[in-house]
Order: structure tokens, then C-alpha cells, then sequence
């Protein structure tokens, strides 16, 4: 490191670079030609949601029994993915709008692509619920709207009504802070954009921005105010998801553990996808200064603290279960650890327990193949924790003669294939059309960690006025 | 009304700080600063009051909140009673979570809006840029050229001492 420099902390964007040259390096993304990777990536992304969207119509149009359901199993595969990609996207929000409560700098570098992600998982889950529906096209039945039936209105005491607000809001406000935050950087390439159809678009999308400082003050305000109300949505998203379990009086679900069990899991899940993108993205686009071993190190510890509550949660359900006297309640978590879906259950500790533990050791977060696959396991890992909590909850209720098993049929398979295409085709064609990294705010943390005395004496001390001020690192 | 203007540009956040400081104690007044990004604490150096925005969130929220709270009990209570569970017409604590998600959404949704309103942003809008670069790297202090003895080249000299790169004066619409 240069002299002169702090060190008190590390910088978190390497390279010495000064705002020109990040936007250099972000917009140069989008001015050069799609690599072959990307076409492969987002030609076999779109078949894959070809297929799934071929599934989807082929189930709306034969009716609901295309699926393995049964009379004793009849909630499984749908709420599953359902959960599972609301859980991925909390990451984009606690990203955004936590780590910038606790003023965690680091996550200037990663905002924009979580937040993006966070947008495509909500959209991704609630394709489930409309399928559910059986017929999609009557959804708007879930909303209090006033109409010809008297007029009948929704049960507002139903967790089920609770969640079509919460999914709805957490949607509309996830977008709005994206976009907000997208204003002054689709400033920045509309007056970097040579005239033509680009300049037209970011002029009509940058909403007229031209960084006036009275604008920043109120635009600064409305962010933080964002941040503070999408703090406790997003826990309050997944705490409503969690009553869709918990209100009911079925053994497994039927506990007050629920919200912060499945706030943490989301948490946990999410930031393993977003790391899982951001290590592909930083390779594949160059982006290994913005994107630095302190930003996986740190996404890596949070991973660990939450794949710990998660594992903590398990263990108290155990005891809560023993404990509580109830001969049903003792059996769904016998029958969950020992009975036919035991092999969902030890594949969902082994993901979830065993191996984010394996993040207590520098050198294994410091080993980006390890961390890439580790984050790949913790997401296979939470997706079997919604599948266990769910079906074993179900399939051997309080009659024995009632008793089933559930399978997947090809036709859910295939849906949940599709949403996993749908995913990566919108964030390909995020990565391709808009800036992966928030350069406004990047510019902002570039003296984060360099020393301000050091570069002030070098600039005073440099040549006549009107020259550029030479940045310590630049002379060592 | 035309308004005369000075306008000099900056490189580094720190001059522009420092710089919008300097201005503010040689008693002059200033009309804007331009800037790629936000730079903390720059609005106290140029003195811009902070914004109240937060009002307008708060009253936002408050109206989601009680208009979510009063829709749900005339629905369930007034309009259209349904025996759910044996559960009271006005079941207060099962109205909390969807009074919850629309104060959240009329205070974020309305704030963003109002942002855009008091701000003049609009889809389409052109922007109206003092100096090319200001959205990339540039820091634009535009000072309000007041009266007769406001001088121009001491405003210059003070300027340059923060590194100016660029200065000029203006007649502004």
C-alpha cells in the first residue's frame, strides 16, 4: 500500500481509481458486444423457460391434477418454490436497505445487482401462487376491491390475505428503491452515450437528472427513508409468509419459532445467491476491484451467523417438540429425521448445519471455487428445508389411514426449471442493458480507507493550477 | 428574471468541500452545486437547509395506515359481517400486518413521488447540465453573483486556491 495511506482500514474498491474511471469501467460493460458466454448463457436461460412456460400453460389448461398432490398432502411443491424464491430475494433488501441503516460501505458494490435479483426471485415466486390458483386469470378475486357480489369482501384475518399485501408491497417498493437508485447512474451513461437510440432511452428514464446538489440533499433523505421502511417490510414479509404455517394447527408448523426461523433461512439463502451471482459476475465482467476478497469475506461471515441460526432454529424445534408434551408434535419431528422423508431431512442439515461451518476458516472464504460451491449447496439446502417443513408436516396426519407419500411429477419439476430460467434471463439482461454497479455510490466510498491528508498535500504540492490532482497511489 | 452567475468547477470532492466552505464564510451566497454523487456532508458546507421530506413520509404513511385500517373494519364489521372462527367482527390484532404493509407502501411509493415533484424530475424530462461531466466526475459551485461589489477575479483567486479547473461567469435565465 502506498504511503500515507490508513491503516485503519482496508480501501474497498482497489486500484486507486477516481470517478471517471468508474464510470469507464461500468459503462464499458454495456458498450462492448455481448461475449459468446453471454449468448450461450442467456440462448440456454430462455429454453429453459421455454419449457417451463410450456409446462405452466399445459397445467392451467388440463386443471390441477397434473400435479402429485393428494387429499392428505395438499400443499407441497408450489409453496415450496414459492418460499424458497421469496427467501433468495430478502438478500437483495437487507443488502440495500439494512447494511445501509448500519452504514456497512461495502455494500455500495453490490447493492444494485442484489436489489435486482431480489426483484426477478419476488417475480419468480409469484408465478406459484397464481398457478395455484388453478385459474390465474380470476387473481384479482384476492383483492378487496368493491364489486357486483353483494359486495363480498376478502377475509382480512386470513395470513393467506396478509400475504398478497405483503408480496404486493414488498414488490412495489423493492422496484421503486432499485429504480431510485438507478436515476443518477442512467444519468451518467445518457451524457456519456454517443447520440442515438441509447442517449434517447437513459434521457427518458433518467428523468431528467443533472446531479443539481439540492436535488442530492432531498434524493439522500428520500433513500434513507426508503432504507428505514424497507427494513422492517422485508422482516415483516417473511414473518407473514411464516403464518401461513404457523396460524394453522397442523404439528410442525403449528409454532412461534416460525418468523425469525424463516427470516433468518431467507437472509441465509439470499446471500448465498447473491454471492453465487456476484462470483460469476466479477469474473466474467472484469469487476475484480469493485468486487474485492473483503466483500466475499464479509458476505461470507453473515452467511455463517445466519446458516447458524438456522441450525440453532432446528435444534430448538427438537426441543420444543420434546418438551412440549404432545404425542403429535413428537412424532412429525421423528418422522421428519427417521421417516420416508428422512433423506430430505439430512440433505437439508448437511447443506444448511454442516457446511456453511466449514466459514469459520479464513482459508476457506478466502478460496473462491469452495465459496462458489458452498453457496450452491446452501441453496440446495434451503430449498429442502421449505420441502421438509411442508410435506412431512403433511403426509402422515392425525389418521393413519389417511397416510400418503408425494412426488413431483415431471410437469412441477419442469415449472420450477422455468422460474430458475426466468431468473437468469432477466438478470442477463440486467447485467447487459444497465450498470451491475451502483457508480454513484462506488464514487462516493473511493476514499473509504485512503488517507485524505496525504492526497490534499500531493495535489497542493503538484504543478500550476487546472492540473489534475495526482492521487498518492498513482506517484508510488 | 436573469440572474448573473460564477460558476468554477472542481475534480476532488475534498475541494469542493472545502471550497463551498471558503465561499460561504467570504459571505457569498450560493445558488447550487452540481455533483456526480452525494458527498457527505456537503450540504452543510454549501448550507442548504435539510429537506422536510420526512413530513410528507410521515403524513403519507399515517393516511395509508389509518385509510388500510378503517377499509378493513367497515369491510368486516359494517359492510358485509361474516362469522370467521367465531372470531369478533373487528378482529384488531389480525388487521396489523396488512396495516403495516400500506403505511409501508403509501410512504415510500408518495415520498418518491413527492421527491420528484418538488425536485421537477419527470419521465422525458431534458436535463439542463451547467458544465459536461457533472454526472461523471465533475463538481460544478455556482455562486450568486449578488451586487456591485461582488469581485469576480477574488472569487476567481479563492477558487483557484481549491483547485479550480475551470471558472467562468454567467448570465443565467
Amino acid at each position: 500500500m502506498a504511503e500515507g495511506s490508513s491503516n485503519l482500514r482496508t480501501p474497498l474498491i482497489l486500484g486507486d481509481k477516481k470517478p471517471k474511471q468508474v464510470s469507464d469501467d461500468i459503462c464499458g460493460i454495456l458498450d462492448r458486444k455481448p461475449t459468446r458466454m453471454w449468448y450461450i448463457a442467456f440462448l440456454a436461460s430462455l429454453l429453459v423457460l421455454g419449457i417451463g412456460t410450456a409446462a405452466t400453460v399445459y397445467q392451467v389448461m388440463t386443471g390441477i391434477g397434473t400435479w402429485g398432490l393428494n387429499k392428505t398432502v395438499g400443499w407441497a411443491f408450489d409453496i415450496t418454490n414459492f418460499v424458497f424464491w421469496i427467501g433468495i430475494g430478502h438478500a437483495g433488501t437487507l443488502i440495500s436497505a439494512i447494511l445501509f441503516l448500519f452504514r456497512q460501505k461495502w455494500r455500495t458494490s453490490v447493492n444494485r445487482a442484489a436489489e435486482a435479483m431480489t426483484i426477478i426471485a419476488v417475480m419468480c415466486a409469484a408465478i406459484f401462487p397464481l398457478i395455484h390458483m388453478g385459474r390465474p386469470w380470476l387473481a384479482f378475486w384476492a383483492l378487496p376491491y368493491p364489486n357486483m357480489r353483494g359486495p363480498l369482501w376478502v377475509n382480512f384475518r386470513s395470513p393467506l390475505v396478509w400475504d398478497i399485501f405483503a408480496i404486493s408491497t414488498y414488490f412495489i417498493i423493492s422496484a421503486v428503491f432499485w429504480y431510485v437508485g438507478l436515476i443518477p447512474d442512467l444519468a451518467t451513461i445518457r451524457d456519456r452515450a454517443k447520440p442515438g437510440m441509447r442517449k434517447k432511452i437513459m434521457a427518458f428514464f433518467s428523468f431528467g437528472w443533472n446531479g443539481s446538489y439540492r436535488t442530492w440533499v432531498r434524493y439522500e433523505v428520500v433513500y434513507l427513508l426508503l432504507a428505514a421502511l424497507a427494513t422492517p417490510l422485508v422482516v415483516s414479509v417473511h414473518t407473514i409468509v411464516s403464518m401461513d404455517f404457523a396460524t394453522s394447527v397442523i404439528p410442525g408448523w403449528h409454532t412461534t419459532i416460525f418468523p425469525p426461523y424463516f427470516v433468518a433461512g431467507a437472509v441465509f439463502s439470499g446471500f448465498a445467491m447473491v454471492l453465487m451471482l456476484m462470483l460469476i459476475a466479477r469474473k466474467v465482467m472484469a469487476l475484480e476491484d469493485y468486487f474485492t476478497m473483503t466483500h466475499v469475506d464479509a458476505m461470507c461471515k453473515i452467511i455463517l451467523v445466519t446458516g447458524s441460526v438456522v441450525g440453532l432454529a432446528y435444534l430448538t424445534e427438537f426441543v420444543t417438540a420434546a418438551y412440549s408434551g404432545s404425542v403429535y408434535e413428537q412424532f412429525v419431528f421423528m418422522n421428519r429425521a427417521f421417516g420416508p422423508y428422512a433423506w430430505a431431512y439430512w440433505i437439508m442439515v448437511s447443506c444448511n448445519v454442516i457446511s456453511p461451518q466449514m466459514m469459520w476458516f479464513k482459508k476457506v472464504r478466502s478460496n473462491l471455487y469452495f465459496v462458489f460451491i458452498l453457496t450452491i449447496i446452501v441453496n440446495i439446502g434451503m430449498w429442502f428445508e421449505r420441502f421438509v417443513i411442508i410435506v412431512s408436516s403433511l403426509h402422515r396426519d392425525y389418521l393413519p389411514s389417511s397416510w400418503a407419500d408425494y412426488t413431483p411429477t415431471i410437469i412441477e419439476l419442469l415449472t420450477l426449471a422455468g422460474t430458475f430460467g426466468l431468473f437468469f434471463t432477466l438478470f442477463l439482461l440486467f447485467c447487459r442493458f444497465l450498470p451491475v454497479i451502483a457508480m454513484g455510490e462506488v464514487k462516493g466510498v473511493l476514499s473509504y480507507g485512503r488517507s485524505k491528508k496525504a492526497r490534499v498535500f500531493v495535489a497542493q504540492a503538484n504543478e500550476p493550477m487546472g492540473v489534475t490532482p495526482v492521487l498518492e497511489g498513482e506517484k508510488a | 428574471m436573469s440572474q448573473r452567475v460564477f460558476l468554477s468547477i472542481f475534480e476532488c470532492e475534498d475541494d469542493i468541500m472545502d471550497a463551498a466552505r471558503a465561499v460561504r464564510e467570504e459571505g457569498l451566497s450560493i445558488v447550487d452545486i452540481y455533483a456526480p454523487y452525494a458527498v457527505h456532508g456537503l450540504e452543510k458546507a454549501a448550507g442548504f437547509a435539510p429537506s422536510r421530506l420526512p413530513w410528507a413520509t410521515f403524513f403519507l404513511g399515517l393516511s395509508g395506515a389509518t385509510f388500510m385500517l378503517w377499509l378493513m373494519f367497515w369491510t368486516s364489521a359494517v359492510s358485509w359481517p361474516l362469522n370467521v372462527g367465531g372470531k369478533p367482527w373487528n378482529s384488531l390484532p389480525a388487521f396489523l400486518p396488512i396495516t403495516f404493509e400500506l403505511m409501508v407502501l403509501v410512504a415510500g411509493v408518495g415520498s418518491v413521488i413527492t421527491l420528484f415533484i418538488v425536485s421537477g424530475l419527470r419521465p422525458g424530462k431534458e436535463a439542463i447540465m451547467p458544465y459536461p461531466g457533472v454526472t461523471d466526475d465533475k463538481f460544478a459551485l455556482i455562486i450568486e453573483e449578488t451586487d456591485a461589489t461582488f469581485d469576480p477575479e477574488a472569487v476567481r483567486l479563492l477558487c483557484e486556491k481549491y483547485n479550480a479547473i475551470h471558472t467562468e461567469e454567467r448570465e443565467e435565465k
